[in-house]
């Protein structure tokens, strides 16, 4: 299972649901990734601030507490915010579920080799507090703990163990505003299921 | 609205008028969602936003992180509000520019000024003096707090965040709240 996979299984999870979660994607091919197989008003791509997915997330999910929110992290950019598993676990939202596609590499960049080599990120999670935590290594894994964590009480946290490699040509998100607006005028309106 | 919100601070001090006059101002925007990371000039301030009923208080573990967080409540129809020093400030541009300002989500910041004239702590020297120039070089509204202007200075800062749809920053030199 590589990114592109591991992403396509997760919309192809969320599509199917009476209730979408709401998703934020971190920067990268994460994002480009998750835009170029389905462009949906549920999803925000955050292309910049590295790192910063899981707290949007946590805001997002302390605010609205009745609606699922979804954080589609990297090992990389979970490094470079690892203070977030600390709150997210102190604030404890019961429907954040916090996904981490681990590569254990700057995938983005060059494929560098990140610390997630040597740490066990979701023992991190563990020890930060969050009580539902799994780790998955193939696509019918990720489906099921997906499917079976947006049913229960998190914060969750779901270590998907990913392949290096996809394509690096995919399409940007260009219209930041818009995307940012779509998704606000999805989550705040009141007839929205 | 005007009844003093329930506070249980564990500082020894009263908090001195301007911070009540500073909180209620914010409190007059709509303000409903804080985050932040303490800074001693700002004690108060934040006690009574941590402590007030109406507002959700989500602190972070570093500025950036805060910014993350108060963008998601604002994508989730909140007003927040982020405190900070301007150390904290300037350690997190990056998601000033890429985020907040790249995607159009307005919050308010009350920034302590460090570095201000008369301070004495030298890590702050160059802090203090290049602040408001970095936040014009990103097309930041700031505003410099003092005792005879805190009413009119948020409800400028309010305006540029719900007609402007633009952050803005309070400016709180040390002193100011005392």
């Amino acid at each position: 299972m590589r990114r592109k996979e591991a992403i396509e299984t997760l919309v192809d999870c969320f599509i199917g649901r009476e209730k979408r979660p709401f998703v934020i994607s971190s920067t990268g091919l994460i994002s480009r990734e998750l835009y170029n197989y389905q462009d949906q008003p549920e999803f925000f791509y955050m292309t910049g601030s590295l790192g910063l997915a899981s707290s949007i997330a946590l805001g997002l999910a302390i605010s609205k507490p009745e609606k699922r929110v979804v954080a589609i992290d990297g090992d990389a950019a979970l490094l470079l915010n690892m203070g977030s598993l600390a709150t997210i676990a102190h604030f404890a939202p019961k429907n954040l579920i916090h996904i981490l596609l681990d590569n254990s590499s700057y995938g983005s960049c060059s494929e560098e080799p990140s610390f997630s080599r040597t740490v066990d990120l979701r023992e991190m999670a563990v020890t930060a507090g969050y009580p539902l935590t799994a780790r998955v290594e193939d696509e019918e894994n990720l489906f099921s703990t997906m499917s079976e964590f947006l049913e229960k009480d998190g914060p969750s946290f779901i270590h998907a163990v990913i392949e290096l490699g996809g394509r690096r040509d995919l399409p940007r998100p260009l219209d930041l505003p818009s995307i940012a607006r779509r998704f606000r005028q999805r989550l705040i309106n009141k007839g929205n299921p | 609205m005007n009844e003093r919100p329930r506070f249980n601070l564990n500082l020894k001090e009263t908090p001195g008028e301007y911070n009540f006059l500073l909180f209620e101002s914010i409190k007059r925007l709509g303000v409903d969602f804080a985050t932040g990371v303490p800074c001693g000039v700002q004690k108060h301030l934040i006690s009574l936003l941590a402590s007030d009923p109406e507002i959700r208080h989500v602190p972070a573990t570093r500025e950036s992180e805060a910014i993350g967080i108060a963008a998601g409540a604002y994508l989730a129809g909140k007003s927040p509000i982020i405190y900070m020093q301007n150390s904290g400030l300037l350690d997190s541009i990056n998601s000033i520019t890429s985020l907040l300002i790249a995607y159009e989500i307005p919050v308010l910041f009350s920034v302590t000024w460090r570095g201000y004239p008369g301070e004495t702590a030298p890590q702050h020297f160059l802090n203090g003096k290049v602040t408001t120039t970095i936040l014009d070089a990103i097309s930041i509204p700031w505003y410099e707090i003092n005792k005879e202007n805190i009413e009119e200075v948020v409800g400028l800062a309010g305006k540029d965040i719900k007609t402007r749809g633009k952050s803005a920053v309070l400016l709180l030199p040390r002193g100011v709240l005392k």
